[in-house]
């Protein structure tokens, strides 16, 4: 009996292979430490240059041209406002959308075409949202560039991320759950309330995490839209004149190359920016583990 | 002449089926072009244990679905024909679902707890139609678990995870949840297929229980089983239904040659 696959030749050929599977481990080990390697260094610039100028003056204190008075408490307040107008819009919104999306709607051409373009508009720049926040909620509706109008552009922005994850998660439930709840007697809305989104909550939560980053991070849309870095009084409304925190790093990183220090304050600025994201994703997570335990 | 008639009378009575709980009616049914169920006549008595059997793809899931419109939940099925419950045709768009499925409970061929506490999967059903009452919920959750002969087995772990019973278990418990909105049917769809020997047996015990109470229909894949367990057996083939009989007639003179090759175990 002849034998094709013991033979000298495959012999060779597996020792070619077993050499490349040992080669292409150490070139993907190589491509992760370069991501880490490069956030680190940023991380440790970043630090060294930024920790010395966080004080409690710093964080509570007003803008000031002069760097050793200047202090972000206007931009801190800021994001936390766009916050508490980017959270419910988005959860209302995007969870309202993916459940008439995913349960509700009839499956046809025109939700096929509704479908794709909510898809397509987490691809859309952040800066082209920035001139539609513009032109509706800023001049259309005459609100400028207050609070308001940019935590809806923002809100816009991110709606997307979350319906499409949103819907996701309510696929993810499966459907053997819903049908006991039906088969009980209960309506939709009490099968939706009482068994899909409890179970589909965690992965609603992930959503809302990504969709909450990236609105705290991004800054284009809100320079579209006319918000300062200028010596501004503390936000306290919705209807207020306000900046966020990586605006006031972007005019600091801009006007750098005028006054030195001012680079130290943008880094001091962002490990304040960072801090803030993990504190809001660690929220999040632990009110997302806390569900998950339970369901 | 008086004392006669009444005699006659009462032999009339004696001679005749029990009440029909369902009188189905030239009922077709299409997913989309697909043809599943063709001019079923079909009807269900009260208090007895009524089989399904038929090869896969035969339309007896699908009829069962039919008798509490779980089937509507595929968004193509469209039906003709009507099918009586208790005298009112369910299959009328003016009948609210939500009261057919309370009184039409439903078992289903995986169990299906939710990932809730064994407690709050059996009061689930009483609290979606607004009970409160915790002495109530109590009740009904004692009498329910008892009903499914489970209660010994959970009553000192009730506000444990449902998740954490084993299969059979679990089964038992969505029957008794099944038990909890007070029903008048309870359909099984292949409720054993998923269990093992010995926990299929136990929930075969509790049917020969629930039947003096409740109208069954199950279906089954195992003609065994619907020897051991139904007063009567349908057989369905291709969308039609074949044969329906007292299931000793069906499994030992079957009239329908196709019947007879089904149950010797000549196909399917």
């Amino acid at each position: 009996m002849t034998t094709h696959i013991h033979s000298e030749r495959v012999r060779n050929r597996m020792k070619r292979r077993v050499a490349l599977n040992k080669g292409l481990s150490g070139v993907f080990l190589l491509a992760t430490t370069f991501g880490v390697f490069v956030l680190g260094v940023l991380f440790y610039q970043i630090l060294t240059e930024g920790i010395p100028y966080i004080n409690l003056d710093f964080l509570t204190g007003k803008l000031s041209t002069m760097p050793e008075r200047a202090g972000i408490m206007g931009a801190i307040l800021g994001t936390l406002w766009l916050m508490a107008v980017v959270i419910p819009v988005t959860i209302v919104l995007g969870v309202g959308t993916a459940i008439y999306n995913e349960l509700y709607a009839k499956q046809g051409k025109l939700q096929k075409i509704i479908q794709t373009n909510i898809s397509n508009l987490s691809g859309v720049p952040s800066i082209v949202y920035g001139i539609l926040g513009m032109t509706i909620f800023a001049s259309l509706l005459n609100l400028g560039s207050v609070v308001l109008a940019g935590g809806l552009t923002m809100s816009l922005l991110v709606l997307p991320i979350v319906i499409v994850s949103s819907q996701e998660a309510l696929r993810a439930v499966p459907g053997y759950l819903s049908e006991a709840s039906i088969g009980l007697g209960a309506t939709k809305w009490q099968t939706i309330k009482n068994i899909i989104l409890p179970a589909a909550l965690p992965g609603i939560l992930t959503g809302a995490i990504l969709a909450l980053s990236r609105a705290i991070g991004e800054t284009a849309p809100l320079v579209v839209l006319g918000v300062p870095a200028l010596l501004l009084p503390f936000p306290g409304g919705l209807f207020d004149r306000f900046t966020v925190l990586p605006m006031q790093i972007y005019y600091w990183t801009l006007d750098a190359s005028l006054v030195e220090e001012y680079q130290f304050l943008a880094s001091a600025t962002i490990i304040v920016l960072l801090a803030m994201l993990f504190i809001l994703n660690g929220t999040a997570i632990v009110i997302r583990n806390k569900f998950q335990r339970r369901y | 002449m008086k004392f006669v008639t009444d005699i006659k009378n009462t032999r009339q009575e004696v001679k005749q089926q029990p009440t029909k709980v369902y009188e189905t009616k030239d009922l077709n049914l299409w997913y989309g072009n697909t043809h599943a169920l063709k001019n079923v006549n079909f009807p269900i008595y009260e208090k007895e244990v009524t089989a399904i059997i038929g090869p896969s793809g035969c339309g007896k899931s699908t009829f069962l679905k039919t008798l509490n419109r779980m089937v509507e939940l595929v968004p193509s099925v469209h039906t003709s024909g009507t099918i009586e419950y208790r005298g009112k045709n369910i299959l009328d768009p003016n009948f609210m679902v939500e009261d057919l499925r309370t009184k039409v409970g439903m078992v289903f061929q995986k169990p299906n707890p939710f990932p809730k506490s064994i407690y709050d999967n059996i009061a689930y059903g009483p609290r979606i139609h607004g009970i409160k009452d915790r002495k109530i919920l109590d009740e009904i959750v004692e009498t329910s678990l008892r009903g499914a002969a489970i209660w010994n087995e959970v009553k000192d772990r009730l506000k444990e995870n449902a998740y954490g019973m084993s299969g059979g278990q679990q089964q038992r418990l969505c029957i008794a949840r099944a038990l909890a909105i007070e029903p008048d049917v309870i359909l099984m769809d292949e409720p054993t297929s998923a269990l093992d020997p010995k926990s299929t047996l136990k929930v075969e015990e509790l049917i020969q229980e629930l039947k003096k109470d409740f109208s069954i229909v199950i279906v089954t894949h195992n003609m065994q089983q619907a020897a051991r367990i139904s007063d009567r057996t349908a057989f369905m083939l291709n969308g039609e239904l074949i044969e329906y009989d007292y299931t000793d007639d069906i499994f030992q003179h079957p009239k329908d040659e196709r019947t007879e090759d089904y149950i010797t175990g000549r196909f399917g």
